[in-house]
């Protein structure tokens, strides 16, 4: 039972993050309907920053998760700007193509200048708590609840201010919407900026629970929590929480009952399952086809 | 009388002389036996180094790959994202059987049958891919085949009979410029010939809307199986191909960035063209190759050039037009009488 428990917290660590990334992912396809799959990789860029910020600048840690939330929004807009921007009106899988290529592009421009894997300094002292026979470092205890706060303040934007509701209405509809005078770019370059500055808090989180980085650790991980994202549903901000805290659950169950190795064919099995039944995900309403 | 400027006019000759090619139709065949002969002198006599003969070898393998995978992705319109698992069977099936089953006196010759038990193998993986794709579109059949390629890794990796994850090594270099010369050569020919049957044109109407071709009466169920099958079963052959020129194996050579490579080869040379196709894998392969000595910056550059392709050119090199040999010949005589009639009509209205 402790062991359980145990289990347990890892899979909430483990799922906060898979959901802050899978979150990304959902933003960007409910209002552009199109897969950012460079979002992996921008992943691995917070994790860079971070790096940079804790190891060259020194930094804390509050500091050196905001340096590397904003430079990931910034860069997350300036892709945006430079690469889909044009594709807008292009056909769906240009933009999934331009996607992979920033994707390959970021990879490899951080592999030029870190062509080895680096380790995290330790920014969070680590202190850990024996509750009932169950172990709660104080790293845990951060990524669960920064991550809980994030996604709390993200659920609020969308539904009770005027830029959510403003997102809300595009992903709705991108042609009446602008003329009602929503300025469409601008909201779409916040939504980047969100989606993108979550995933660079799931990258700094990450390489401070697994202190080891290197330039292609975006890319397992970002195809993981797209697939987290489509379990919940894809466009579904709730859906892609609830599918991000499953996929971590799965995959350390998995892990702690049968050899490690199983991990992946359990959980993508489990996943083919999961849509024969529920074709649309979790929380997702199948779209009514026009005929 | 205006003078045309000298350029202009080498230009225009140009494009005559590339027309009057066009419409030799025979050169098609000179050229494919030409080709072949050409695939067993190179080796032969050492015409090019054995680079270029590697990088040849690698074009072919690629080609299969990505005219294969643009029967899915171009001319059916979904998007599969597991092509490297396809390939991934087809090159452990053959692999085991030339390591471990049959005997090495045997291997010269049966290394044919070797590549089709490959293909075969990955054909029934297709199929069992496909059903999925009955009920799935667009962005979740993304997932089913992405899920695939991630549990067929996986698969291998546990199963320590086949190497798990530390893999075959020690392959024989069964893998010649012929033979992959003439997989080339079948693959294009098979889904040419399939594009312009009759099973061809139900595949093109699921890419164009799939109900209304339901309502047209076309089996959609097995037009897709069909599709997936003759996909997976080329992309075991190139597989195959890839695994005894390469000589070693592991499941992570046939992780989602294979997949990626793929794809990216698909949309660059043009969605719904076979001649994309050859030119896109061409082109990728080749420039990878010329662009070696940048070391590092080549991959920042290669996905640099990718982007600005899909900017300025979204549907690729040729996407949706197809190269005129490839185009039987009733096709291109009805499309011209359509186009007269339609001239006749248009002047008669004006």
């Amino acid at each position: 039972m402790v062991y359980i428990l145990q289990q347990t917290l890892n899979a909430l660590q483990l799922g906060s993050i898979y959901a802050l990334i899978a979150l990304g992912y959902t933003m960007v396809y409910g209002i552009l309907t199109m897969i950012n799959f460079a979002h992996g990789d921008l992943f691995m860029v917070g994790a860079f920053f971070c790096f940079i910020a804790a190891t060259f600048l020194k930094l804390p840690f509050v500091p050196t998760l905001l340096v590397s939330m904003a430079g990931v929004a910034l860069l997350g807009v300036l892709i945006e700007r430079v690469a889909y921007r044009p594709l807008r009106q292009a056909p769906r899988v240009s933009a999934i193509i331009t996607a992979l290529g920033v994707g390959i592009f970021l990879e490899n421009f951080t592999l030029v200048f870190s062509p080895y894997p680096q380790s995290v300094p330790q920014l969070i002292p680590n202190i850990s708590w024996t509750i009932g026979g169950i172990t709660v470092s104080s790293l845990q205890v951060i990524i669960i609840l920064l991550s809980l706060v994030l996604m709390l303040l993200l659920d609020f934007l969308v539904r009770r201010t005027m830029v959510g509701m403003a997102m809300r209405a595009i992903s709705w509809d991108k042609t009446i919407v602008p003329l009602m005078g929503v300025p469409l770019n601008l909201i779409i370059s916040i939504t980047f900026a969100i989606g993108t500055g979550l995933g660079a808090a799931a990258g700094t989180m990450y390489s401070l629970a697994f202190p080891v980085i290197d330039p292609y650790m975006g890319i397992l991980i970002g195809w993981k929590a797209f697939i987290a994202a489509v379990v919940g549903g894809i466009g579904n901000i709730r859906g892609a929480m609830i599918g991000g805290f499953i996929l971590g659950l799965v995959e350390i169950m998995v892990a702690a009952f049968l050899p490690s190795t199983y991990r992946d064919f359990v959980s993508f099995t489990l996943l083919l399952i999961l849509l024969i039944f529920r074709p649309y995900g979790i929380l997702g309403k199948p779209r009514p086809q026009k005929v | 009388m205006t003078t045309i400027p000298a350029e202009k006019k080498w230009l225009s000759q140009l494009q005559s002389l590339y027309d009057s090619i066009l419409g030799r139709r025979w050169l098609l065949p000179v050229l494919l036996v030409l080709g072949l002969i050409l695939s067993f002198a190179i080796p032969q006599f050492n015409l090019v180094n054995q680079y270029i003969q590697l990088i040849l070898i690698y074009v072919g393998i690629n080609i299969i790959l990505t005219t294969s995978l643009n029967l899915i992705n171009g001319y059916m319109g979904e998007f599969s994202v597991g092509h490297a698992g396809f390939m991934a069977v087809g090159a452990y099936i053959s692999s085991i059987l030339t390591t471990q089953v049959l005997p090495d006196a045997w291997l010269a010759w049966s290394f044919p049958l070797v590549v089709i038990a490959g293909g075969l193998g990955a054909a029934l993986i297709g199929l069992v891919v496909a059903i999925p794709s009955f009920k799935t579109r667009g962005d979740y059949l993304a997932i089913v085949t992405l899920a695939f390629l991630m549990i067929v890794k996986s698969v291998i990796e546990n199963i320590d009979a086949i190497g798990g994850p530390r893999g075959i090594p020690g392959i024989a270099r069964l893998t010649t410029l012929p033979w992959t010369y003439f997989w080339t050569v079948a693959a294009v020919w098979v889904i040419r010939n399939l594009i312009y049957s009759r099973f061809g044109r139900g595949v093109l109407s699921i890419r164009e809307d799939e109900i209304a071709s339901d309502l047209m009466s076309v089996n959609t169920r097995q037009v897709k199986l069909l599709a997936f099958v003759i996909s997976s079963f080329f992309a075991g052959v190139a597989g195959a191909l890839f695994a005894h020129v390469l000589q070693f194996i592991s499941p992570r050579v046939f992780d989602i960035i294979k997949s990626t490579d793929i794809l990216i080869m698909v949309y660059l040379g043009g969605i719904g063209s076979l001649m994309g196709s050859i030119l896109g894998a061409t082109i990728y392969t080749v420039l990878l190759e010329v662009l070696r000595p940048l070391g590092m910056w080549r991959m920042v550059l290669m996905p640099l050039v990718l982007v600005l392709l899909m900017i300025y050119r979204p549907r690729g090199i040729l996407g949706m037009r197809e190269f005129r040999w490839f185009v039987p010949l009733q096709d291109l005589l009805g499309a011209r009488q359509w186009r007269k009639k339609k001239e006749a009509s248009d002047a008669a209205a004006s």
